[in-house]
């Protein structure tokens, strides 16, 4: 593995660390650029039950089936994007070895695995408010009766297309966008957040 | 604006989809076989009824799946979506009937 | 400042505790918090407020709300200035500043007026009659015609305030917060469903803010209070007052704006926007939109002091403000009494109700007789008196069908005339939604008749007026819309609020008082205030043969303004249908679109705007460039640099400098843009013969090849090169531009068509940074970086692929080349793009490694001859257009676009083709897009053979290079040809389309 430092996060150059406050304190909305996760973009027959429990023993999750829906084992979480596609966040670094076992344990299958750790920056949006700054750009259904906490969905925020991933009831989602979009959708998001007061934190 | 059901995602906004025209329209088995009015035939003559219209449709910024949509042309009403490779159900209307 | 002489001393929901000072015109007024600018103008006695639009003719202020034609202001000025404001929805503030358009130089004295003199000469059609002839000549025109009409002004500065855009979803949607749809959201949301509630005015209970009414035995204005305090505490309802639904569109999509901060002037947090735009996708919609009062006309009927009966009544009761002294009613319905009574309560003098109804009968008329008011029933107004406003009316009596008068005329002082010639349901968004309309004989008027979508119009939008009816019905539609959406009523039920019944004597549908005169000699009838449209006007029309309703309005411009004919469209359609004597539902109704009132482009532009008007894309090594002062060029949302200016340097010093850098030593170029797509799968193999016209069999495994794509119909699409990584694994590159539709190209070919093939493909553009090092040390300088690629010639060849590690960070070096020189393109994931940027200027820095950008890129492979799909190709060009029949299998039995190779026209000789163009001249640089002639002609028209696709001056050459496609251009080799420009002709000669290198000895190196 080559050296940390050498690395540079999407929104490096914003300077956002040293803009990171300890407490967002009264702040509506609340941002952070979560750097450095591992993703890998995994194909397969959800169908094939050799597929599922292959994938499961190789790195300890049941990969989720329904659209829109996540699911977490071992030290990933798997996010639904395609009826026979998953992305497979892993903790930083951790995407080579979890590729591996899973190219391994795929071998004989019709099965993709890709690397795609820095495809996709992903920033991290919560706070009372979280919810009103994507809908001005989203125009997905966010009510709690519809998308809680565990619910995934692509669709475009501005006009940037975004994996959201709801983590939490606060609500507190994480926004995985292109690597190259990233610069705009988080100028963007501090526009929008702008009505609502807006507090930048540390996502490391 | 219309409002698509994704058979995968449900129901989105037409912004996520884009249309790919007129479905049922396999591609020739053998095209070298094809006279070259048969082949214009395949490359570029579509229907454009003002009625029921089976069309592809591809949800582009979802889970990126095509399927087909049956859909009232003047209404936009969407009478059904079905994936690729099923046929069309029987929507109650056929093309012909002008349901305006 | 003067004071509001006309300002009632008591009642109203205006707070005089809040003074407001204003301006209108130039002249300093007060109003009070509740005022709207309209109300205040009233209760300041300004009259007139405005100049209409064709004739300039002094107008006063109509209505009450949104239907209002006259006054149009322009609000405030300078950066913030918003034209065509309706003084009636304009909510008063502190500081506001009005003017009004159409008023040139000022509202009392106007040179336009010269226009009401000339009025023989402004007929209906004359703007198409004049203007549009000669040809051409309306671009001239216009200035003028828009100087003299007004129509306000455009800001002239980039507008300071923020505009908000909010997606929401409602399981159901109530449009209007009068009686109806109050009860309507009341009932909805009583089952927990989600519900909006939206009201144009700043506080909900439409009609009722007029007062007088009652509901469950109190003041209706009390349960008004208790309904917005319930709805206010429900979790899942949300209330936007001073929101406009502008739009409905398919599948209950509908728009809705609202003013955040218009009311508040300087007073507005910085923090909000001034106007959100709401877009709403709803269950089920619930219209509750009320209704528009009508007009009778009359002749001169425009004069200030006409105004329509329930505006009047809005502004003694809700605003305390005096329209007039001395009142004169002029009704055919019932409704107008109320008024009547109301202004007598207030202290205004009512002179007479004139009523065409022959004996006026019914609780409201005696009601009005026992008050003292003399009623003059089977008589009608006949025409107005005054300049500046009215200050008489002449009544007559009508004979049986009301077709002809009769008696001696009457004249009767007046400074106010209320009229009310019935009620037009509001049924703007429901005909948007495309529900179908139907005329209702009692009402005299257009009422919804069948949904086309989930929707349910209710109250006086369907053509119910009494209180009680409406209460009633509104709850019920409340209940079955939320029942619709999956909400039932829960726990005990509650009842629909209630109200007395009223009783009201039926409408004498009247439209256009007959006249002693010949309508048009010398007295207007006018049907549209805003656009100066009279009765006249249509009757030329329909002299003229524009009998539809549609060519009407397009030929007088009837309804046409930006009130859109609210007030006068369904008079307008009564005159027609009398004129081709055809009843009223058969000459139809015209279309209503959106938006409902006018929107402002700021509102529309949003957030997108500046900075995010569009996503800017930039690499991972982005910032590099940036520091060094590149010059970017836009290629599709991505930001390339376009070439490195040194200081002092020209473009053309700098894009010389790269270009020699590559030829001569070493230059780095940002290749992260291209498209790269991961093929997986043991189809493969056979997804690339599909997509491509050459074969991909025999390619092995670390080796690269170039590719063509083709459109089912044989024309260039993209082009790029793919490499095989593994046995069932390719790594396919594709043009920046071309990225996302190559992908989606092949997933719609695997998804409709190909369903048997197993290939997954994966885009991995954003995962890998490329550093393409390019020029004869390129080799030198790599071999710096990596200890673990051999990048021998004999090791590592031309058109091949080494995984390994370059500056520490583990990489996939391609050495392929779009320069024609030894080339090595470093990808390496895009978070280590920058550290391996840097390590390749420092390793580079003895070499004077030169960091390039895409001009310089764009003139090297033109040097080689190489295309770029978009400028040698444009949809319309086949690969042996571009003399690429050797990329061509005719081995293969089949490929996407090869059937269509052999139509006829593809075939076919002499068609447009790649060829080279040297210059005479060396230095002379064509212009890309210049036309290509055989034989100059003195002046055009001349015969066009081709055109310049790519043109450079060549620093490697020494000289000009083109590329161009010219007619039958394989065969032209050698022959000259000329370029016509302005003021001279270039003349050239046709090459082979290789210009450096045609070999390709130095890319092999
Ligand atoms: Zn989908």
């Amino acid at each position: 593995m080559a050296e940390a430092y050498l690395r540079l996060s999407a929104l490096a150059h914003l300077g956002l660390e040293a803009r990171a406050v300890a407490d967002p304190g009264e702040a509506g909305v609340v941002l952070s650029e979560r750097p450095g996760r591992g993703q890998i973009d995994l194909r397969g027959e959800a169908e094939d039950a050799g597929f599922l429990g292959a994938v499961e023993q190789a790195i300890g999750l049941a990969l989720p089936l329904e659209a829109g829906t996540t699911a977490s084992g071992g030290a990933a979480t798997a996010l639904w994007l395609g009826p026979n596609e998953w992305l497979v966040v892993t903790p930083p670094d951790g995407q080579g070895a979890a590729a591996e076992a899973l190219r391994a344990a795929l071998k004989d299958l019709w099965a993709a695995v890709t690397d795609v750790s820095d495809s996709r920056a992903v920033i991290g949006l919560s706070g009372r408010h979280a919810r009103d700054v994507l809908m001005k750009g989203c125009s997905l259904d966010l009510h709690p009766r519809v998308f809680g906490p565990g619910r995934s969905a692509q669709s475009a925020v501005a006009r940037a297309l975004v994996l959201l991933h709801q983590t939490d009831e606060a609500p507190s989602y994480d926004l995985y966008v292109h690597r190259s979009f990233a610069e705009y959708l988080w100028l963007w998001l501090e526009d929008a957040a702008a009505e609502y007061g807006l507090a930048v934190v540390s996502g490391g | 604006m219309l409002l698509i059901p994704c058979p995968w995602c449900g129901p989105r906004d037409e912004t996520e989809f884009s249309c790919g025209g007129e479905g049922h329209i396999p591609r020739p088995a053998d095209p070298a076989a094809l006279t070259d009015p048969e082949w214009a035939d395949y490359l570029f003559m579509r229907k454009n009824p003002k009625g029921v219209h089976t069309e592809r449709w591809v949800h582009s910024q979802g889970c990126r799946r095509w399927f087909n949509v049956a859909r009232h042309t003047v209404s936009h009403e969407i009478l059904a979506v079905y994936k690729m490779g099923e046929p069309p159900p029987e929507t109650g209307a056929d093309s012909k009937q002008n349901r305006t | 400042m003067s004071p509001q002489r006309h300002r009632l001393a008591a009642g109203g929901r205006i707070d005089r505790s809040r003074p407001l000072n204003f301006t209108f015109n130039g002249r300093r007024f007060e109003g009070y918090a509740g005022d709207t600018l309209a109300s205040a103008l009233i209760a300041n006695g300004v009259t007139p407020v405005a100049r209409s639009f064709k004739y300039h003719r002094p107008r006063g202020i109509v209505g009450a709300g949104a239907e209002e034609p006259n006054a149009i202001v322009q609000l405030e000025t300078g950066a913030r200035t918003q034209p065509n404001q309706r003084a009636t929805r304009v909510e008063l503030y502190d500081g506001l500043t009005a003017a009004s358009v159409n008023c040139w130089p000022s509202v009392n004295f106007d040179l336009g007026a010269v226009n009401n003199l000339l009025k023989r000469l402004l007929p209906a059609g004359f703007y198409y009659k004049t203007f549009m002839w000669p040809p051409g000549f309306w671009m001239r025109y216009e200035y003028f015609i828009r100087r003299a009409a007004g129509l306000g002004k455009a800001p002239a500065a980039p507008d300071p305030d923020r505009y908000d855009k909010m997606h929401c979803h409602a399981d159901v949607l109530v449009v209007g917060g009068g009686p109806s749809g109050l009860a309507a959201a009341l009932a909805a949301g009583r089952t927990g469903a989600r519900v909006i509630l939206a009201d144009g005015q700043n506080e909900f209970g439409g009609a009722l803010l007029d007062g007088g009414a009652e509901i469950d035995g109190g003041p209706a204005l009390d349960w008004v209070a208790a309904a917005v305090a319930e709805l206010e505490a429900m979790a899942e309802v949300r209330l936007l007052p001073r929101a406009t639904v502008a739009g409905y569109y398919d599948h209950n999509y509908l728009t809705i704006v609202e003013r955040v901060t218009d009311h508040l002037g300087a007073a507005a947090p910085a923090n909000l926007p001034r106007q959100r735009l709401w877009k709403v996708r709803a269950g089920q919609v619930v219209l509750a939109t009320g209704s528009v009062e009508r007009p009778l006309v009359f002749a001169d009927n425009d004069r200030p002091g006409i105004m329509l009966a329930s505006a009047a009544a809005t502004y003694v009761n809700r605003y305390a403000a005096k329209p007039g002294s001395r009142a004169v009613v002029f009704t055919n319905n019932d409704s107008a009494y109320r008024v009547a009574l109301d202004l007598a309560e207030a202290g205004i003098e009512v002179a007479a109700v004139v009523d065409p109804r022959p004996e006026p009968e019914g609780p409201l008329p005696a009601r009005t007789r026992a008050r003292g008011i003399e009623v003059l029933g089977g008589q009608a107004v006949v025409a107005a008196h005054g300049g500046g406003r009215v200050a008489a009316v002449e009544v007559m009596g009508l004979d049986q069908a009301g077709g002809g008068v009769i008696g001696e005329s009457r004249r009767v002082r007046c400074d106010l005339v209320c009229v009310s010639g019935g009620w037009n349901p509001t049924v703007h968004l429901f005909s948007q939604s495309g529900g179908r309309l139907r005329y209702d004989d009692a009402l005299a008027g257009f009422v919804p008749d069948r949904s086309a979508q989930a929707e349910r119009s209710v109250g006086a939008a369907a053509g119910t007026f009494a209180l009680a009816d409406c209460l009633a019905r509104g709850f019920e539609a409340g209940l079955e819309a939320a029942a619709e959406a999956g909400f039932r009523r829960k726990g005990r039920s509650r009842r629909a609020p209630k109200a007395p019944a009223q009783e009201e004597a039926p409408l004498r549908p009247f439209w256009v008082v007959p006249s002693t005169v010949a309508r048009g000699r010398g007295t207007k009838h006018f049907i549209d205030l805003q656009n100066d449209v009279t009765v006249a006007d249509v009757a030329l029309a329909v002299r003229e043969g524009y009998r539809s309703a549609e060519h009407l309005k397009r030929y007088t411009t009837m309804g046409m303004g930006t009130d859109q004919g609210k007030i006068g469209n369904v008079t307008g359609l009564a005159v027609l249908s009398e004129l081709v004597d055809a009843d009223i539902p058969s000459v139809g109704t015209t279309t209503f679109r959106p938006p409902y009132t006018p929107v402002g482009f700021g509102l529309l532009a949003g957030r997108e705007v500046g900075a995010l008007a569009d996503p800017v894309r930039k690499t991972a090594i982005h910032r590099w460039h940036e520091d060094r002062g590149a010059a970017f060029e836009d290629v599709g949302q991505w930001k390339r640099p376009w070439y490195f200016p040194r200081a002092g340097e020209s473009m053309h010093d700098a894009v010389n400098r790269e270009c020699l850098a590559v030829r001569n030593s070493v230059g780095v170029m940002d290749a992260s843009t291209l498209g790269k797509i991961d093929i997986q799968g043991p189809d493969a193999l056979r997804l690339l013969n599909w997509v491509y016209t050459n074969a991909w069999d025999n390619l092995k495994i670390g080796r690269c090849r170039y590719g063509l794509m083709l459109g089912e119909d044989g024309m260039v699409m993209d082009d790029g090169v793919t490499t095989r990584l593994a046995e069932h694994h390719y790594l396919m590159t594709t043009t920046t531009g071309g990225a996302a539709g190559v992908l989606a190209w092949l997933e719609m070919w695997l998804q409709t068509e190909w369903l048997d093939l197993k290939v997954h493909l994966t885009s991995v553009t954003e995962h890998w940074a490329t550093v393409a090092v390019a020029g004869p040390r390129a080799r030198e300088l790599l071999s710096a970086l990596t200890s673990d690629i051999d990048l021998s010639a004999k090791a590592f060849p031309f058109m091949s692929m080494r995984a390994g590690t370059v500056a520490g960070v583990p990489a996939r070096v391609f050495r392929i080349s779009f320069t024609g020189e030894l080339s090595f393109e470093i990808n390496v994931p895009a978070s280590y793009g920058m550290a391996v940027w840097n390590a390749v200027m420092m390793a580079g820095e003895k070499y004077g490694v030169t960091p390039f950008g895409t001009e310089a890129m764009h003139i090297l492979r033109a040097e080689k001859g190489y295309i770029i799909v978009g400028d040698e190709t444009d949809g319309t060009t086949t690969p042996g257009d571009v003399g690429m029949d050797w990329i061509v299998s005719k081995k293969k039995p089949d490929f996407i676009g090869k059937r269509s190779l052999s139509r006829p026209d593809t075939a076919r000789e002499g068609r447009k083709q790649l060829v080279g163009l040297l210059t005479q001249d060396p230095k002379e640089v064509l212009p890309e897009g210049g036309q290509i002639v055989a034989e100059p002609e003195k002046k055009p028209p001349m015969k066009m053979i081709g055109h310049v696709t790519s043109s450079y001056w060549s620093a490697s050459l020494g000289r000009s290079i083109a590329l161009a496609l010219v007619y039958g251009g394989h065969k032209r080799h050698g022959e000259t040809v000329h370029v016509p420009l302005i003021g001279k002709t270039v003349s050239a000669v046709v090459s082979e389309p290789r210009f450096y290198d045609p070999e390709g000895v130095r890319l092999r190196g």
